[in-house]
């Protein structure tokens, strides 16, 4: 039996950390707009951020494959500004991951946005506070369970990604190979001993996860005007 | 007297809004309309919530809105205070991290109004340590007033902030507005449909009708006037007077009040000699007396008057309403047939006698 090899786990981890970073970077402006844009566009848009939850993963999968390609849309521009390709690479993987992942931190941020509405950010208006200012003291705070949500939902789905990360990195050890990779792998060559042990510890990983934030989630107010 | 010129103008799918007003900056301007007049749009024009289409606002000497010249300030650099009808307090802070949120992100040199007055004014320290959502609808409204008057604003608006209260809530919030006028000196646009507030609070009205100005001006003018259509419940307010308490004669459960050097009976009230006492007198109450007054008479209250029009009565085709001059405008509500038997016509001496309810 071969030595444990922990590195797709640390991997997944950084993979997933990253993401989420990127999502509330990408997904807090996005969703604000959803929230609060009178635009027709708008439904167009939520059914686009809508759409990874119900296409195969292996789908999206393709179209990033070819999108992150030395001659993609996303892969072309990138390879001429830093000289080296996405595809097979962990920035690759995150860019996979930020769409593979975007509805599940969009989604709750928008729900949380138009709970908290326009009302207190008017009221914050009145009294001085610019936008930005009413959006860090006033939207934010308010909207905290939706922000929750999002990073657990967002990490956890990520922790999870199979198909996408299959199409996308393929399974280099230490730069794509992540941990539900190193499962099927090892359940390939009939290594179930390893396999069980990586996927117990994403099971345990996921529902300690969820049991925090759900925890957490109870004790915090609501703000709901 | 610095004035507020607004003219705003937006088309929305089937109704126009287009109101364009000069009020005085002083004492509390009442916005008066039914639900749906565009009374919240006109407020939320002025604070800068909403951005006409096209539009002009000028404050005192200042341009706050000209579209001719692209010039718009945004809401957060208007030194406007905002209450709105729900209090909209921000349920993650304390009350004190409520109170001076406004007036943190005001520069000192700037801070008018002082911490202190506020508070004592709204009577808010019991509230301070309780939680934002353990107030009641009538405290959150209190702190909500604070709040906006913190940032020591040149105007403050005020959206029906008693709409969303009981009665007993909104006799708790009156006087605290009241004294606002007094002690500060802001003047204060008074959006509402209550015609009982406005009684009690304003001294200039802008009266809103599907989002044009219907009438604007002093409030015992406003209401004076013959010619407002559809105001039923206005024309059944016949005056309002300003008097000041004179003495009490408890013995007859009587308060004299003074009004122009003469003299009126209410029943008792519970202010002090020499306050100031708003007085309504309704239309239907006044009855009119040609010739020399009866000497003897259980009336109470007369007033000599000089007839100025007659006009038909909007509410009852038996009556018609006649606008006397007794100082202030008068409005009686007599029937056709004292009419025709006291001859009544413009420029004639009567008597008009009432009753006279105090509005507190």
């Amino acid at each position: 039996m071969n030595v444990m090899d922990w590195g797709p786990l640390w991997l997944t981890l950084q993979l997933a950390g990253v993401t989420v970073v990127v999502l509330l970077v990408v997904g807090t402006p996005l969703a604000w707009w959803l929230a609060f844009t009178r635009s027709r566009f708008r439904t167009l848009v939520e059914a686009i951020v809508a759409l990874p939850i119900v296409l195969p993963p292996t789908v999206l999968g393709f179209y990033l494959l070819v999108a992150l390609g030395p001659h993609g849309l996303i892969g072309g521009p990138w390879k001429d500004l830093t000289g080296s390709a996405l595809s097979f690479t962990f920035t690759g993987l995150v860019i996979a991951s930020t769409f593979y992942s975007l509805p599940f931190v969009v989604q709750p941020l928008h729900g949380a946005f138009e709970a908290v509405g326009k009302k207190p950010l008017e009221a914050a208006w009145s009294l001085g506070a610019s936008k930005l200012d009413a959006f860090l003291t006033v939207a934010s705070p308010m909207a905290i369970r939706g922000y929750l949500s999002a990073v657990v939902l967002g990490f956890a789905h990520t922790l999870g990604e199979f198909g996408v990360v299959l199409m996308v990195g393929g399974n280099i050890p230490g730069v794509t190979k992540v941990l539900s990779i190193a499962i099927y792998d090892h359940v390939e060559v009939l290594e179930y001993t390893q396999a069980h042990i990586l996927s117990a510890v994403l099971l345990i990983v996921s529902f300690l996860i969820l049991s925090i934030v759900y925890t957490v989630n109870r004790r915090l107010p609501i703000h709901v005007s | 007297m610095s004035r507020l010129d607004a003219r705003f103008r937006i088309d929305y799918p089937g109704f126009r809004f287009d109101v364009a007003c000069s009020v005085p900056l002083d004492g509390t301007i009442a916005v008066f309309g039914a639900s749906g007049s565009g009374k919240t749009t006109l407020l939320k024009c002025l604070a800068g919530l909403t951005r006409a289409s096209s539009g002009f606002l000028q404050f005192d000497r200042t341009v706050w809105q000209d579209d001719a010249r692209g010039i718009f300030l945004p809401v957060d650099r208007r030194r406007v205070g905002v209450v709105f009808q729900e209090a909209r307090l921000f349920p993650h802070f304390t009350v004190t991290q409520n109170l001076t949120y406004g007036m943190k992100r005001n520069p000192p040199s700037r801070r008018g109004i002082a911490f202190d007055h506020v508070i004592e004014l709204l009577d808010l320290e019991p509230l301070f340590r309780r939680r934002v959502s353990h107030l009641s609808g009538g405290e959150q409204q209190r702190v909500a007033i604070g709040r906006a008057l913190l940032t020591s604003p040149q105007l403050l608006l005020m959206d029906e902030p008693l709409a969303s209260l009981d009665q007993q809530r909104k006799k708790e919030i009156v006087p605290f507005i009241q004294k606002l006028n007094r002690e500060l000196s802001i003047p204060v646009l008074y959006v509402s449909h209550a015609l009982n507030e406005i009684l009690q609070l304003a001294n200039h009205m802008v009266l809103i009708k599907e989002g044009r100005v219907a009438a604007t001006g002093p409030i015992q003018e406003v209401f004076a006037r013959l010619d407002l259509p559809g105001l039923v419940e206005s024309n059944m307010v016949g005056a309002i007077l300003e008097t000041r308490i004179a003495e009490h004669e408890p013995e007859f459960g009587l308060t004299r009040v003074e009004f122009l050097g003469r003299s009126l009976f209410l029943p008792r009230q519970a202010l002090p000699p020499g306050a100031p006492l708003r007085v309504q007198i309704l239309s239907r109450d006044v009855s009119l007396v040609a010739g020399a007054p009866p000497e003897r008479s259980s009336v109470l209250n007369a007033l000599e008057a000089t007839i100025v029009e007659v006009s038909e009565s909007p509410s009852d085709q038996y009556a018609v309403e006649v606008k006397l001059d007794v100082g202030c405008p008068l409005l009686a509500m007599i029937t056709r047939k004292s009419l025709q038997q006291l001859r009544l016509r413009p420029g004639q001496k009567v008597h008009a006698s009432f009753k006279a309810v105090a509005l507190s």
